[in-house]
C-alpha cells in the first residue's frame, strides 16, 4: 500500500510539473509580451507615446529578457512562494484575487454535478442490471444515450429556452438579480440552489450514461458468481442478498468516476457556464483567453488542471483502500 | 461442407452421438471471422438501426449538393427568418406539391416582420429540379436538384430562413459534409498516433512502455478544452478556411489518441505471448510484418469498434468548438458555425427552427454510440 502511494504519488507530481510547462508556453503564446500589451494599453488610455528607453527599463524590470528556463522558474517562485498569478491587465487587478473569487462556485457546481451523476446512476445502473432486457433497462439505457448525445451547450440553450417560456425568466446565472450582490442567507442560498440545478442537469448528463452502462456491466458479472447461489441457497432475502454483496463489488466504478470524469466535468463546466452565463471560472477563462490576458488564463489553466489532477490521485487512492486487488497489482 | 456434416468419412467409422453436432452450429463452424461478427450484430436492433443512419447521413453528405434545394449561400432578404413551410403532397386531388407563399406587415410597435401565410400565393415543388448550379464531385457541372420549387428563385423553407434568408434545410445538409468529414479526419490522425504509440508501448515494454504510459496519463488527466480554446483563440483571422480547418483537426486529434492507444497497447500485450505470434516469429518474420500482417488483423474488429465511439466526440467537439466562435467559421458551413446563430435566448424562443442542425447532431452521435456498441459487443465472435 505504501509502494502504491508513493508511486501514484509521484506520477502526480510529474503531471503537474507538465501542467505548469503547459500553462507557462499558453502564456507565451499570443505575439507579443506582457509589456507590448501594457504598452497598447497606455497607448489606448490617451498615453501619447513612450519612450522606447522607459519599455526597455519595463523589460528589464519584468525579465522579459531573460532566457526562457529564467521565466519560468521566476514565474513558477512567484506562484509557490507568494501565491502571485501576475497582474490582469484587463481587470487591473491581480490574477490570484479573480481566480480565488471565481473558483469555490466552480467547486461546488462539479462536486455537486458528480454527486448528481451519483444518486441518479446507481439504482438505474442496478435496477438496469437486475431486470436485464426489461422495458425499464431499455427506457433507462436509451435516456442515458440521449443525455450523452446531446452535446451540453445545446442542452443549457434548450433548458434555458424552457425556463424562459415556462418559468418566466431565463434562469441564467447562480443568483437572481436581487441576490447577487447581497450577503449570504438562507434565501439566498435558496436560490443559489435552485440555479444550480440547471448546470447540474445539463453537465452530469453527459456522464451519467457511460455510469450506468459500467454500473450495469459490473453487477452483471458479479450477479452469476457462485457466491450469489450459496447466500441465496442459505435462504438471504433477495433485497438484501443484493445490496450487501454483489453491488458493493460493482460500486469501484463510481469510486473511480471522479478520476475520469473530472477532466470532462471541468471541460463540460466551461462550455456550460459560457452559455448560462455562470460566475464560475468558465467564462472568465474564455473570456480571458479570447482577449490574451494570459496570466489569468493560465492561472486558471494551471488550478484547474492542477485540481483536476489532485482528485483523480485522490480517486485512486479511495479505491485502492476500498479494493486490495487493484494496490497489488 | 461435406466433412464435417458428415463425421464418419473422417475417421471412416461412426463418431459417438455427443460428437455430431447439430446442423446450424456446423454452418457456424465454417463461417468466417466477419461472418460471425455480422450474425452477431445483426441480433442489436439498434446497432443496425444506428448503421443505417450512419449510412444515410454520409450519403447524404456526400452528394450535399445534389440533396440540398439550395445552396449554401443562396439567400432572399425578404425571407428573414421566415417560419417553416408545410409542404402539401395533393392539389384538387392530384399528386402536386406545393407549399404557399408569404405574406408579411409590420407589427406597428416593434416593427418586426410577421409573416403569415398567404393561401394566394402557390409555389409549385418537384423532384429532380433546376435550381443553383454545382459541381459534382468538383468535375461534373450541373444544376439538378432532388427537390425544390420548380421555378427557381422562388421561397421555399421546408425548416425556415435564418438570419440573412438562407434556408436552414440547405444549410443543414451541407454542413454535414464540413461537421462529419472533420471527424472522419481527425479520428484518423488520433488512429495513426494510437497504433503508433500503442504499439510501440505495447511491443517494446520496459522504458518505452513506461514513457508512454505516462504520457497517456498525463493527457488524459489534463482537462484540454481550455487548452484547445486558447490555440484555437489565436487562429489569426485572416487565415484560409483551409488552415483553419486543419488545425482544428489536429487539435481534435490530440484529444482522441489516447484511447485508442490504450485499446492497441492492451491488445499487443497480450498478443505478444500468443502462440500464433510466436510461431510467426520462429518462421522468421520481421518485426514490422508481425505487427502488420500478424498481430493488427487479428483486432481489426476492436479499432474499428474503438473508432465508431471515438467519432461522436470529435462531432461534439466541433460543434462545441465552433458555437463557441473559436473553432471553424464562416463562410464554412457546419452544424457548429450555424448554431452560433442561435446563441442567444430570443433568437430561439422567437425562431426555435434555428435549433434544427442540432437535432441532426443528436441523432448523428446516437447513431454512432449505438453502431459502436453493437460493434463491440459483435468483436468479439467467439
Amino acid at each position: 500500500m505504501k509502494k502504491f502511494l508513493i508511486r501514484r504519488a509521484i506520477y502526480m507530481i510529474i503531471t503537474v510539473w507538465v501542467i505548469t510547462i503547459i500553462a507557462f508556453i499558453v502564456i507565451q503564446l499570443p505575439p507579443g509580451d506582457y509589456v507590448t500589451s501594457l504598452v497598447s494599453e497606455m497607448m489606448a488610455q490617451g498615453t501619447d507615446s513612450i519612450d522606447p528607453a522607459v519599455v526597455e527599463q519595463l523589460r528589464e524590470q519584468y525579465g522579459l529578457n531573460d532566457p526562457m528556463y529564467v521565466q519560468y522558474f521566476k514565474w513558477m517562485r512567484n506562484i509557490i512562494l507568494d501565491g502571485d498569478f501576475g497582474y490582469s491587465l484587463a481587470f487591473q487587478r491581480d490574477a490570484r484575487e479573480i481566480i480565488l473569487e471565481r473558483l469555490p462556485l466552480t467547486f461546488l457546481v462539479t462536486l455537486s454535478t458528480v454527486l448528481f451523476v451519483w444518486l441518479i446512476a446507481l439504482p438505474i445502473g442496478v435496477y438496469s442490471a437486475v431486470r436485464k432486457y426489461s422495458i425499464g433497462d431499455y427506457i433507462a439505457t436509451f435516456l442515458g444515450f440521449i443525455g450523452l448525445a446531446t452535446p451540453n451547450f445545446l442542452f443549457a440553450l434548450i433548458l434555458m429556452y424552457l425556463s424562459y417560456k415556462y418559468g418566466g425568466q431565463a434562469l441564467i446565472g447562480l443568483f437572481s438579480a436581487e441576490y447577487v450582490d447581497a450577503p449570504w442567507s438562507f434565501a439566498k442560498f435558496v436560490d443559489l440552489l435552485k440555479h444550480l440545478i440547471i448546470p447540474i442537469i445539463i453537465i452530469g448528463t453527459s456522464f451519467t450514461a457511460g455510469l450506468i452502462r459500467t454500473m450495469r456491466a459490473n453487477l452483471l458479472d458479479e450477479l452469476n458468481r457462485p457466491y450469489v447461489d450459496a447466500a441465496r441457497a442459505k435462504g438471504l432475502s433477495e433485497t438484501r442478498l443484493l445490496w450487501k454483496y454483489p453491488v458493493r463489488y460493482a460500486l469501484n466504478p463510481f469510486v473511480s468516476t471522479i478520476g475520469w470524469a473530472l477532466p470532462g466535468l471541468v471541460a463540460g463546466e466551461v462550455i456550460v457556464s459560457i452559455v448560462l452565463n455562470l460566475p464560475t471560472s468558465g467564462p472568465i477563462l474564455f473570456n480571458a483567453l479570447l482577449e490574451q490576458d494570459m496570466y489569468v488564463a493560465s492561472g486558471f489553466i494551471l488550478v484547474l488542471s492542477a485540481l483536476t489532477v489532485v482528485g483523480t490521485f485522490i480517486s485512486d487512492v479511495l479505491l485502492a483502500v476500498l479494493d486490495p486487488r487493484i494496490r497489488l497489482e | 461442407m461435406n466433412i464435417t456434416q458428415n463425421p464418419e468419412s473422417l475417421t471412416g467409422k461412426p463418431l459417438p452421438s455427443e460428437y455430431v453436432t447439430p446442423e446450424p452450429e456446423v454452418q457456424l463452424e465454417l463461417a468466417s471471422q466477419w461472418q460471425l461478427m455480422w450474425l452477431k450484430f445483426r441480433r442489436h436492433y439498434l446497432a443496425v438501426l444506428g448503421l443505417i443512419v450512419v449510412i444515410i447521413f454520409y450519403i447524404v453528405a456526400i452528394f450535399a449538393n445534389f440533396f440540398a434545394p439550395q445552396s449554401p449561400r443562396t439567400y432572399i432578404a425578404e425571407y428573414v427568418y421566415a417560419p417553416p413551410q408545410q409542404i402539401h403532397l395533393f392539389r384538387d386531388g392530384r399528386f402536386a406539391p406545393f407549399v404557399y407563399g408569404y405574406t408579411f406587415e409590420r407589427d406597428p410597435r416593434s416593427f418586426k416582420k410577421i409573416f403569415a401565410i398567404d393561401e394566394e400565393t402557390i409555389v409549385p415543388l418537384g423532384l429532380f429540379v433546376r435550381g443553383d448550379s454545382y459541381k459534382l464531385f468538383g468535375i461534373f457541372e450541373t444544376d439538378i436538384h432532388l427537390f425544390g420549387t420548380v421555378e427557381s428563385g422562388q421561397p421555399f423553407y421546408p425548416l425556415g430562413g435564418d438570419a440573412v434568408g438562407r434556408d436552414v434545410l440547405s444549410r443543414t445538409i451541407h454542413s454535414s459534409r464540413v461537421s462529419l468529414s472533420v471527424a472522419w479526419v481527425g479520428v484518423t490522425i488520433s488512429l495513426v498516433m494510437g497504433i503508433l504509440l500503442g504499439g510501440l508501448s505495447g511491443l517494446m515494454g520496459g522504458i518505452v512502455d513506461n514513457l508512454i504510459q505516462r504520457l497517456i496519463e498525463i493527457t488524459m488527466s489534463i482537462p484540454l478544452l481550455p487548452i484547445i480554446i486558447a490555440v484555437a483563440a489565436l487562429v489569426p483571422i485572416d487565415w484560409s478556411v483551409l488552415r483553419v480547418y486543419t488545425i482544428i483537426v489536429l487539435l481534435l486529434a490530440i484529444t482522441g489518441w489516447t484511447g485508442l492507444a490504450r485499446v492497441v497497447r492492451s491488445k499487443f500485450l497480450s498478443l505478444r505471448e500468443e502462440d500464433f505470434v510466436l510461431a510467426a516469429r520462429l518462421d522468421g518474420v520481421g518485426v514490422m510484418g508481425l505487427i502488420f500482417r500478424h498481430m493488427l488483423p487479428s483486432f481489426y474488429s476492436h479499432i474499428i469498434a474503438s473508432l465508431t465511439l471515438a467519432l461522436p466526440g470529435m462531432i461534439i467537439a466541433e460543434t462545441a468548438l465552433s458555437f463557441l466562435g473559436v473553432g471553424l467559421r464562416p463562410p464554412v458551413v457546419s452544424w457548429g458555425v450555424q448554431l452560433q446563430d442561435a446563441q442567444q435566448v430570443n433568437v430561439i424562443s422567437n425562431y426555435p427552427w434555428m435549433l434544427f442542425p442540432a437535432l441532426s447532431v443528436i441523432l448523428i452521435v446516437l447513431a454512432f454510440n449505438f453502431l459502436g456498441d453493437g460493434l463491440r459487443d459483435a468483436a468479439d465472435p467467439y
